[in-house]
């Protein structure tokens, strides 16, 4: 197999896209893919300053070092979740990237922050999957800490493969709402909130796997073992055979759902009318939906230790 | 050959040659969904692989609700 590009051996080959490139060319055309979706989708421009959630994986170190090598203005923040051994290496990992190349990385821990809260917590006495929790300690502290450092946007590694799993989920319960908010750039709607982004959004996990492992990008392979059983991973499992057999169904299914059938879904966007009382956040009632998870968590907590 | 699989970190050791498109379907592996490694390359799927060498299987999907 020979490169598209330049005639040399291949070492990748794209199905969805059926080509192969030489690693050098590779590189060149993910590099390039990002580029244009962050410019097809005006997500930031060169002079704004992007906060980019990085946690150790393939996907966030990729998006980092795509953004960096193309002169955008960046900084990383790693949130750790108190996940034990998995928290322990991404950390390790996301690091030494930053060390290594010199890059500004900020370092938040759930234990150490405000109500000191980690996720195994969260999950055992809220009695819900650890994943409802961690959703809503990571948009609390990225929207904070994006507000906080003065930055425009936030950038995450969400994938082609996240976001074709989101849809199939959302397609196959009509979740409306949800529908109407996939979209690879949200824009803020609250003074407080900034533009989030997701500038990997056409671009495949295999994608992202290879550019980090042929730019010598040293990731955390091992999975959090809240994963295992994840309804996204069978979503996932079935796009990929589907993928198997008709290459390229993955990018059509995001990329005509957003052509075609977003705009019928998105209306006007609901925006948090208040503050929260405890934080000073967007919220929609008197406290915000962390505030009122991490009261829940206290109010659970305290009620254990009475019985025990 | 040996194979080791990750994150499994399960390990395997197949006779003979193998063709990698066909090594990763015997395995019931769907392609697209693991890289395969020998040293500091990446094998694409007409790739010959040596009784004699050493590979790895690395899967790319990773899930949770994120
Ligand atoms: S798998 Fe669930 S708990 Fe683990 S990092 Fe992802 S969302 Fe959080
Ligand atoms: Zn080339
Ligand atoms: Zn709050």
């Amino acid at each position: 197999m020979k490169c598209k590009r330049c005639a040399a051996k291949a070492t990748v080959q794209l199905r969805s896209h059926n080509t192969a490139f030489c690693k050098e060319c590779f590189v060149f055309f993910f590099q390039r893919n990002v580029e244009r979706s962050i410019e097809r989708e005006r997500m930031f421009t060169r002079e704004e300053p992007v906060l980019v959630a990085v946690s150790g994986g393939k996907d966030s170190l990729a998006l980092w070092d795509t953004l960096v090598t193309l002169g955008y203005r960046t900084e990383g923040l790693y949130l750790g979740l108190g996940i034990g051994a998995y928290s322990a290496a991404s950390q390790r990992k996301a690091e030494a990237y930053a060390a290594a190349r010199d890059l500004p990385l900020r370092i938040m821990r759930l234990e150490e922050e405000g109500d000191g809260l980690a996720i195994p917590e969260a999950a055992f006495f809220t009695r819900r999957q650890p994943c409802a929790a961690c959703g809503t300690f990571k948009r609390h502290h990225f929207d904070r800490a994006a507000l906080d450092g003065g930055f425009a946007v936030l950038a995450t590694g969400h994938n082609l493969d996240d976001e074709a799993a989101r849809l199939l989920g959302n397609v196959l319960h009509w979740q409306l709402p949800y529908l109407a908010k996939q979209h690879p750039v949200l824009t803020p709607t609250h003074p407080k909130f900034v533009r989030k982004v997701r500038p990997l959004y056409r671009t495949s996990e295999y994608e992202s796997a290879t550019y980090a492992f042929l730019r010598g990008i040293d990731y955390v392979v091992e999975e959090c073992p809240n994963s295992h059983g994840a309804t996204q991973l069978v979503y996932k499992d079935l796009l990929n055979r589907l993928e198997e057999t008709m290459p390229g169904s993955k990018l059509a299914f995001v990329s005509d759902f957003l052509r075609h059938a977003h705009p019928l879904f998105a209306g006007a966007p609901d925006s948090p009318a208040g503050e929260c009382a405890r934080c000073g956040m967007p919220a929609f009632a008197e406290l915000c939906g962390y505030c009122r998870l991490v009261a829940e968590i206290e109010r659970r907590r305290s009620q254990a230790v009475a019985h025990s | 050959m040996h194979v080791r699989l990750e994150p499994q970190g399960r390990q395997l050791t197949i006779a003979g040659r193998r063709r990698v498109g066909d090594l990763v379907r015997s395995l019931g592996l769907v392609t697209g969904t693991v890289m395969v490694i020998r040293g500091d390359d990446l094998l694409t799927d007409d790739d010959m692989v040596e009784d004699d060498e050493a590979i790895e299987l690395r899967a790319v999907i990773s899930g949770g609700a994120r």
